[in-house]
Formats: C-alpha cells, structure tokens, sequence
C-alpha cells in the first residue's frame, strides 16, 4: 500500500517535470521560430529589391528609381572613423585596466562605468554629441556622426581587451622581463602579440555593433540626399536611410528601405561569425 | 667612494655609455605608456562625466521652465511651449514591464531547454544562433514590426482580443478601442522579441556555472529534471539571472528604433494597451530634429536626462549583482 502511493506519487512528480520540461521545449521553439521567421521575412523582401542598381545610384526622389550608393559609402565613412577613434581609445584603457592598475580604485570604477555605458541607451550619446559638437559648429555633419559611433566603440574595445589580456599568463610576461624588457615592452612586444586574434575581434565586435546603430546619427549626422564625402556636412548613412524610406508612403522607398535592411543584416551577421572563426581558431592554437 | 666609483664608470667607453642611454629612453617609454593608458582609463570616466554634464546643462532651460511638473504633466504641446514628461516616462515603464513579463519565462524557458534538454550536438549551434540573433540592428526589428507585424496584429489578433474582453470588466478597458496595429501593446511586442535573445543567453551563460558535481548529486538522489532546475540551478543562479534580466531591462528601456516605428508617437496616455502612445526615446527620435526653439529642444534633452538616469540605475544594480555572482564563483 504504502509502495504503491510512493510510486503515485513519484510518477506524479515525472509528470509534473515532463509538464515543464515540455513548456521550456515550446519556449525554445517559439523563440527560434519567431526570430527566424523575421530573417526569412527580410530575405523574401529583400532580395527581390537587390540589383546593380542599388550599389551603383544614389537614394532617389520618391517615384523614381535608384539605390543606396551614398547611403552605403556614408556608413563605412561613419564607421571607419568611428572606429579608427575609438579603438586606441579603448585598446589603451583596456590594457591599463588588464596590466597596471588591475586591483586599483580607478581600475575599478571604470570598470564599472565602462560596463554601464555599455548598455547606456545609444540616443542618448546622440544627445551628448549633439549638445558638445553640433551645437557649438551650429549644423549637422559626418564628423559629428562619427564622433556618436566611437563613443559607442569605446566600451566594447575596452571590455575585449581587457578580457584577452587577462587570458595571457603570467609566466609570459616574466620570461619577457627576465630578459630585461621594460613593462611597456612586455605588453607590446609580448601581451598583445599574443591575444592579436582576440583584440581583433574586439574591433570585429564593435564594427558590427556601431553599422546598424541609427539613433546615434538621427542628430549627429542627419541625412543627405545626395552623394557627399565632406565631412563637416550632413551625410547620409544605410540606418538613417532604412528609416526615413521605411516610413514614407512611397513604394519604391519602403523597398529600398528592406533591401537596405537586408545588407545592413548580412554585413552584421558577417562580422559577428568572422569575429567567432577568429577566436574559435585562435583556441585551438 | 662614489667620488671614485664616477669617474671609472665615465671612464668605461662609448658602449657603456648607449647602454645608459638605452636604459633612460626605455624607462621614459615606459612611463609615458603608462600614463598614455591610464590616461586613456580617464577618459572613458570623462566620457560619462560628459553625457551627464551635457544633459544637465541641456535641461536646465526646461527645468526651470516647468519645475518639478515636469514629471507629473502630460501636456505636450510645441505651439503652446507646454511640455510635460509623464506620457514618455509612462510609455517606456509600460511597454518595458510588458515586454520583459512576457520575455523572462521565455528567455529563461530556452536557457533551461539549452542546458538541460538539447541534444549535445544541437547545443552550440543553437547557442550560438542566439548570440548572433541578440547582435542584430534593432532598426531591423523596427521595419519587420512596421510592415508585417503591426498588419497582422491589426487584422486577426486585436479584433479576436477586443471582441473576446468586451464583456468583462478591467481587461475590456485595457484591450478597448479600434485596432491601429500599431500602439503601445505592439511595441512590448516587439521589445519582447528583441529582448528574448538577449535573456536566453545570460541565463544560459550563468546556468551553465552551477557546478555538475551539485547538478548530479540531486540527480543521484532521484530528483526530476524540473526539480534539478527549480531546486538547484534556479537557486544557485538566482543572483545572476536577476542580473541578467535587468541588463536586459535597461536594454528595453533605452531602446529607440524598434519602438519609434510601431508606437504611434502619441503624447497622450491612454488607458487602453492597443492605443498609440509613445515612449522617452521614440519622443527623442521622432521630434529632435524638427524641434524649434530652445524649450522645445531642451525638454527633449531633459527626457534624454531622464531616460538616463532610469537606466543607469537599473544597469548599476545589474553590475553589482553580477560582479557578486563572479566573487561567489571565484570562492
């Protein structure tokens, strides 16, 4: 009697797990399916806009057709300065705190900052630029655009190099110093040779973070029509064009708006895994 | 003894003399590299000195316009030069709660299937599916909320949602109203999804620090795979997958094109989830640029000011529960 309510009972609790279990393998399902289901939506709108035309004319009037042309070269402007500022930025602050001042005050609290500007809201560091460069120039330009992209590279470089130098033993460092490098040396010659897969990475990350960042540009760089490589103007950029076109009542433009979407995705996606194969082969090493 | 040591030293050729050199260009390469990081250490607080210091200076002008009923108005009105935060603040406290109350069973649902149920083999690639999933451009959730989801919503699910409450009482004010598509229901929607990826993979990462040893143990003693969980995982990580959730809060909370593009961009709030509304940031990214006048513009920085600190606050206390969980795995 007492084996059989103890059995009872153990197959309810089997039921009870398998009812859970079976929920989380719906979560699961439902997640994947949802997201992939926005992925296959953009490739089926996409693809059908993509043509030479897109990578060869500028953003057209509404009613005509054109491409994407100055709103592409903008973004890799926007982005390459971006992150050419950024980088050396982080990549210092990133080696002071992994190498000098690990276990000091101000190591940790710009640790701590450095996480939280992290995830801080990107329009908001558009309003911070806008307030200390738009402002005081009295219009809208690239530079100012790319100014908002580095202060959003900054913290992922930091963060990456901070962890890979981390990753560098000890006995590396000493056997450099046992030769007689000064520390300076050692964390060039020595701690960044080392991890360079995973510092590149960093930069892979930032890139693919900073090219579908648009709040940031909205009133940095605004947008331009037409095809523009001057700095101190408004440029245009693949994001602030995906909104402005997706928003219109203009056929053509709400297409351009996802074949836009769509490059901007896969250009993403393509760091991400190059940043992945990196670091993937950089282990196996 | 120095007085003779001196002159030997000066004594001892040109080599010795470079090797000196040497030795004095490397220790001041040395320092000026640490003070080049440290330097560099600095700025990253002279950047958040900044982003305050600019929006406070930015605000002030509609601070003392409006004192402290700022927060408690909901009066928008450029042509007036009346502005008044409470429908932002409401907009983005409501679709954030929304999105995450239905994103945190979710995302958690796929971390548990993750490391308890997948197959080994499925594992990584589903992992790493998701990782790659939480990298994607928001504005991308944005344009596929516009065009396919806002549509669908409009035409089978908020009609079904209206017709079905309409008769009892609390939930038909909550879902009352024509279905627009879009509005602030849409836009917890939408934050919901974007903000899955991002749960599912902090709470598998922080799963995946309970020690097998424990895991197994309770496994030993006959508990199920949802008393493993519910037992031990969920306990052992409480701390972390809190942490978590709330990085993933001050995500939704500050997130800007998603939400601009369903919201509807209304300064008015409603009691009804299926009107239009409008949050601190779409506000910020609809009206920046076409706000005339230094009130107009500096409102809308006072709401940046706003949003900041909210979601400052939520991600400090993210830091801090993480960094708690690292001391605890690092005992």
């Amino acid at each position: 009697m007492s084996s059989n309510s103890a059995s009872a009972r153990y197959s309810a609790r089997h039921r009870r797990s398998a009812i859970w279990m079976s929920l989380s393998v719906a979560a699961a399902a439902i997640g994947l399916i949802g997201l992939f289901m926005i992925l296959v939506v953009l490739l089926w709108k996409g693809v059908g806009g993509l043509s030479v035309a897109v990578f060869t004319e500028n953003t057209p009037p509404p009613g005509s057709a054109g491409g994407l042309l100055n709103a592409i070269i903008g973004s890799l402007i926007m982005t390459v300065i971006g992150v050419a500022v950024g980088t050396p930025l982080g990549m210092l602050a990133g080696t002071y705190l992994a190498e000098y001042g690990k276990y000091s005050r101000l190591a940790f609290v710009v640790r701590f900052i450095n996480d939280i500007l992290l995830s801080a809201p990107s329009i908001v560091i558009g309003l911070f630029i806008y307030e200390v460069v738009v402002a005081p120039m009295g219009h809208f330009s690239a530079i100012a655009g790319a100014l908002a992209l580095a202060v959003l590279v900054v913290p992922v470089v930091v963060r990456t190099t901070e962890d890979m130098l981390n990753l560098v033993p000890n006995t590396l460092r000493e056997a450099g110093a046992a030769l007689g490098m000064p520390r300076s040396m050692v964390i060039q010659r020595i701690g960044y040779r080392a991890v360079r897969a995973g510092l590149i990475t960093g930069v892979l990350l930032a890139i693919a973070r900073v090219s579908g960042e648009t709040a940031p540009l909205l009133f940095t760089a605004l947008n331009n029509q037409f095809f523009s490589t001057n700095l101190l103007a408004p440029m245009s950029s693949l994001p602030a064009v995906i909104f402005q076109f997706a928003l219109s009542p203009y056929e053509d433009w709400q297409q351009l708006a996802w074949t836009g979407a769509l490059i901007v995705t896969l250009a993403v996606l393509a760091l991400s895994i190059a940043a992945r194969a990196l670091t993937a082969t950089a282990q196996q090493k | 003894m120095t007085e003779i040591a001196m002159p030997q030293i000066g004594r001892a050729g040109p080599k010795a003399q470079a090797r000196g050199r040497a030795i004095q260009r490397f220790s001041w390469n040395d320092n000026f590299f640490r003070l080049l990081t440290q330097a560099a250490a600095l700025a990253v607080l002279l950047i958040l000195g900044g982003v305050i210091g600019s929006l406070i200076k930015g605000s002030i002008p509609a601070f003392q316009a409006f004192g402290f009923g700022f927060f408690t108005t909901q009066i928008w009105n450029p042509v007036t030069e009346k502005f008044g935060a409470l429908a932002p603040i409401y907009g983005t406290v409501v679709t954030s709660a929304i999105a995450m109350a239905i994103a945190v069973p979710l995302g958690m649902g796929i971390a548990v299937f993750l490391t308890e149920l997948c197959p080994p083999a499925l594992r990584r690639p589903i992992g790493t599916a998701i990782e790659l999933l939480a990298g994607i451009p928001s504005i991308i959730y944005g344009i596929w909320g516009l065009f396919v989801f806002a549509p669908f919503l409009q035409t089978y699910l908020q009609p079904f949602v209206i017709e079905i409450f309409s008769n009892v009482p609390v939930l038909n004010s909550l879902f009352a109203g024509p279905p627009y598509g879009i509005g602030i229901l849409t836009a917890s929607l939408i934050l919901a999804i974007m903000v899955v990826p991002f749960v599912a993979s902090v709470s598998r990462d922080v799963f995946e620090t309970v020690p097998p040893m424990l895991k197994e143990s309770a496994y030993g003693v006959g508990c199920t795979t949802w008393e493993v969980v519910w037992n031990i995982v969920i306990p052992y990580t409480r701390v972390g997958v809190i942490g978590g959730v709330m990085l993933g809060l001050g995500r939704a909370l500050g997130e800007t094109m998603a939400v601009t593009f369903v919201i509807g961009n209304a300064h008015k709030i409603s009691g009804s989830l299926l009107a239009p509304g409008t949050t601190i940031s779409a506000s910020i990214a609809n009206e920046f640029t076409e706000a005339v006048g230094d009130l107009y513009t500096s409102s809308l920085i006072a709401l940046g000011l706003i949003l900041f600190m909210i979601t400052f606050i939520v991600l400090a206390i993210a830091r801090i529960m993480l960094m708690r969980l690292e001391l605890q795995a690092g005992r």
